[in-house]
């Protein structure tokens, strides 16, 4: 298994070697390990942290016997911390070009917390481990996409984050699958659940030992950053003059950057959750709300099967075309559960046309954002990017919930259909897709 | 920096160590729970259902660590703690009447599914119907006539992942009276249309009458409702009272309160006099997360896990209805107590 852990320096240069010498972004190189170790990380901290979370809400509402209400001010603790860390994280990153250590310091944090819910067993203990969870989370992601973008020539941005996300969404996939497994062997008492939470310990346990072990420590800004970042020097000489600069907060009003983020609120603000969208699927009455589970199963797969192709096609026509392309999908997915187009087919569409959403945004959207700060602010860009896509998705969710609870569901669906159909086009004016050229084109100019 | 061959150790004694670890506390609480089933008290067992049915009993759902845990059973309420009669069905909550009996089912699983059963006189499943979300509640007017079940639901509410409750009221002939959302609902005589408004926990007086919790996060507050069947509507009574039981003479509703207790998940029982308003917490200083059942006019029955490993083995305990006394057990490894008279 190491062996493709193994962090030779040469392949990370060939990388690089490889695309300048042919110039296009067709050419087949080979993933650089910095990214093949943060997809086994992110892999196995899926595992972890996807096998708690699916058994958390029987855990707490079934066998320790808090109320729902109770469970809802947990949930919603899990989902809110996460954005406002994430800044932090990406700024610590930056400052100390320690990206590496921060994001280990997120995933050790995450992984302590499996350990702590075997011992604690009241309200305000379990509500503080998921809240120290949700911390590392947040100050791990912005770091992780960082190196991710370090070790990368640039011309394959858009597909090496296409691997990082495929292997997380992986792990997403299997996580579920080991805790239900584990539960079924314990059909009584306390013990399913309390190994449960040792498996996941354990896999976080793992995936924090191949960070530590296994990822090169690359810096940024040093002079001798890792071996990757050499050969993108040239790169990055072209937009900043002086690589080696220090971050500055000024470097997130870059104007390139305050666009994408504009684009990237207007179209998160009129983005249906998979939850909700999946409700409006049930309300059709094709799909009961027990598969929702499956539902998930079924977009999560589209998703990683589609993860690396969209970052291909994002790196060859333009990441900007991939991003706003993706909402054109998402668009697709509202128009047919609206008019509950295709009864049961329909559902299936949705799934993959939401799947290929994902896969046409997340990591391409981080692939952007990477292109748009110096390298020495890139935690901060990309946690930037992403701390803006959260917050305006939940301001999205609690937007179409009044939506449907004082109107219908139909003028919910409406509302925000019209909304992103406006949203595409101002999208793709900011980002300036019809000019955008290829990632591999000649040294990219962002 | 490289995957030096020190490094390469130290991850593969890392691997190996996580990995044996995990299957080592695998095996352990494997062990464990086989000798937990293997040393549980024996539970004593009586086979016939008819001549028990036939005395005064109570109705509830086994949590004896083995092969009847989570099953549907029927003890005397000569002998509570003596032998039980287990049926064939599990149920998450159970209640019943001497016509008929409701039994809520799940199938864990990636997928789980829920669903209602409905009882006949010998507690035999007749129908089932799915059901959405976890369940929490179930109860059936003194008739048997109506039912009503209350599941958390997620979803529903607008901060997407966060729970709320759907409470659903039944003909007995599997006919959906409405959700209680749907209800007309006023409190202190305005209306109340709260976008989170929630109702839960719902007790019959009659095949009209009955009493429910109001709810809304955002004002942190809970109602005692009561509410009409044919005028579909719920009117408040009092605040800070959740999971009513209307007594057997309808004088007194039981339920559980905060007392101002700032910890949320912490509950008393108080028993409410309809007629006087007064409140009296009952001698019950563990916190109580179950819709109370009356073993007659002066007991509640109530069911509470125990601690530690034990934890998902419920006993029934029972209090004076008046504040004094202490509880004590009244059905060991048990929950969900419907107390029927013949």
């Amino acid at each position: 298994m190491y062996i493709t852990l193994r962090g030779t320096p040469k392949s990370e240069a060939k990388e690089a070697a490889g695309a300048g010498s042919s110039g296009t972004g067709s050419v087949r190189s080979r993933i650089p390990s910095t990214v093949v170790g943060l997809g086994v990380v992110s892999l196995l901290t899926d595992i972890s942290s996807e096998s708690v979370a699916a058994i958390l809400p029987i855990y707490i509402t079934v066998v320790v016997g808090l109320g729902p209400l109770a469970f809802g001010f947990i949930d919603g603790i899990y989902q809110g911390i996460s954005a406002f860390v994430r800044i932090a994280g990406g700024r610590w990153a930056d400052r100390s070009d320690r990206p590496k250590w921060v994001a280990f310091a997120g995933y050790g944090l995450s992984a302590l917390t499996r350990l702590g819910l075997l011992f604690v067993s009241g309200f305000w203990a379990i509500t503080s481990v998921v809240a120290v969870d949700r911390l590392g989370k947040g100050l791990r992601t912005g770091p992780r996409d960082a190196l991710i973008a370090t070790a990368s020539d640039p011309a394959h941005l858009g597909r090496n984050f296409g691997v990082h996300r495929a292997m997380d969404t992986a792990g997403a996939l299997i996580g579920p699958l080991m805790a239900f497994a584990i539960l079924a062997v314990f059909p009584i008492g306390l013990g399913g659940y309390q190994t449960v939470f040792v498996w996941s310990f354990a896999f976080a346990v793992v995936g924090v030992a191949v960070l530590a072990l296994a990822v090169p420590d690359l810096r940024t800004r040093s002079g001798k950053a890792a071996e990757a970042a050499t050969s993108d020097a040239s790169v990055e000489v072209a937009e900043a003059p002086a690589p080696p600069a220090r971050p500055r907060w000024r470097d997130l009003a870059n104007p390139g950057l305050r666009r994408l983020l504009i684009a990237a609120a207007a179209l998160s603000l009129v983005t249906i959750g998979d939850g909700f969208l999946y409700l409006a699927l049930e309300n059709t009455g094709d799909i009961s709300a027990a598969y929702f589970p499956l539902l998930f199963v079924g977009t999560n797969f589209a998703y990683l099967m589609l993860a690396v192709p969209m970052g291909r096609l994002a790196d060859r026509i333009g990441r900007g075309k991939v991003f706003v392309g993706g909402y054109v999908l998402l668009l697709l997915c509202y128009v047919i559960a609206g008019f509950e187009l295709g009864g049961f087919a329909g559902v299936i569409v949705v799934l993959l046309l939401l799947g290929t959403f994902y896969a046409a945004t997340d990591g391409v959207m981080s692939a952007l954002a990477t292109r748009l700060v110096p390298a020495a602010s890139r935690a901060s860009g990309i946690s930037a990017a992403q701390t803006v896509v959260a917050m305006f998705r939940f301001v999205a969710s609690l937007g179409f919930g009044l939506l449907w609870q004082f109107g219908s569901l139909q003028i919910a669906m409406l509302v925000m259909g019209i909304g992103l159909a406006l949203a595409i086009p101002l999208a793709g004016a900011l980002l300036h897709i019809r000019t955008e050229r290829s990632a591999a084109s000649a040294g990219e100019s962002a | 920096m490289t995957l030096t061959r020190n490094r390469t150790v130290a991850l593969v004694v890392v691997v190996v160590l996580a990995i044996g670890a995990a299957i080592g506390y695998f095996t352990y609480q494997r062990t464990t729970a086989d000798a937990q089933a293997a040393n549980a008290p024996a539970v004593e067992q009586a086979t016939d259902l008819n001549s028990m049915l036939a005395t005064d009993h109570v109705v509830f759902r086994s949590t004896a660590l083995g092969p009847t845990y989570g099953k549907l059973a029927v003890v005397a309420l000569a002998d509570p703690s003596g032998a039980r009669v287990v049926l064939d069905s599990s149920c998450e909550r159970v209640y019943a009447t001497a016509v008929d009996g409701v039994c809520i089912t799940a199938e864990r699983g990636i997928v789980s599914k829920y669903g209602i059963t409905e009882l006949g006189p010998n507690l035999a499943p007749q129908n089932t119907q799915d059901l959405n979300g976890l369940p929490s509640r179930a109860r059936i007017s003194p008739d048997g006539s109506l039912m009503s079940t209350t599941t958390f639901v997620t979803g529903h509410s607008y901060a997407e992942s966060s729970f709320s409750t759907e409470t659903i009221v039944r003909r007995d002939n599997g006919e959906v009276i409405g959700n209680l959302e749907e209800f007309t609902a006023t409190i202190d005589g305005q209306p109340f249309d709260i976008v989170d408004r929630n109702f839960w926990g719902v007790t019959f007086v009659d095949d009209d009458t009955f009493y429910a919790t109001g709810a809304s996060n955002t004002l942190g507050k809970t109602w005692l409702m009561k509410g009409s069947i044919a005028d579909r509507t719920l009117t408040s009574i009092r605040t800070d009272a959740e999971c009513p039981s209307v007594s057997p003479d309808r004088t007194r509703v039981a339920y559980k309160t905060r007392q101002g207790n700032p910890a949320p998940g912490q509950w008393n029982i108080a028993v409410y006099d309809l007629a006087t308003g007064h409140e009296t917490v009952l001698a019950e200083s563990r916190s109580v997360d179950d819709q109370v059942e009356w073993l007659d006019n002066s007991t509640v029955l109530y069911a509470l896990p125990r601690t530690g490993s034990e934890a998902t083995t419920y006993d029934i305990w029972q209090v004076p209805a008046d504040g004094t006394g202490e509880p004590t057990v009244l059905v060991p490894q048990a929950a969900s107590p419907a107390v029927v008279r013949s």
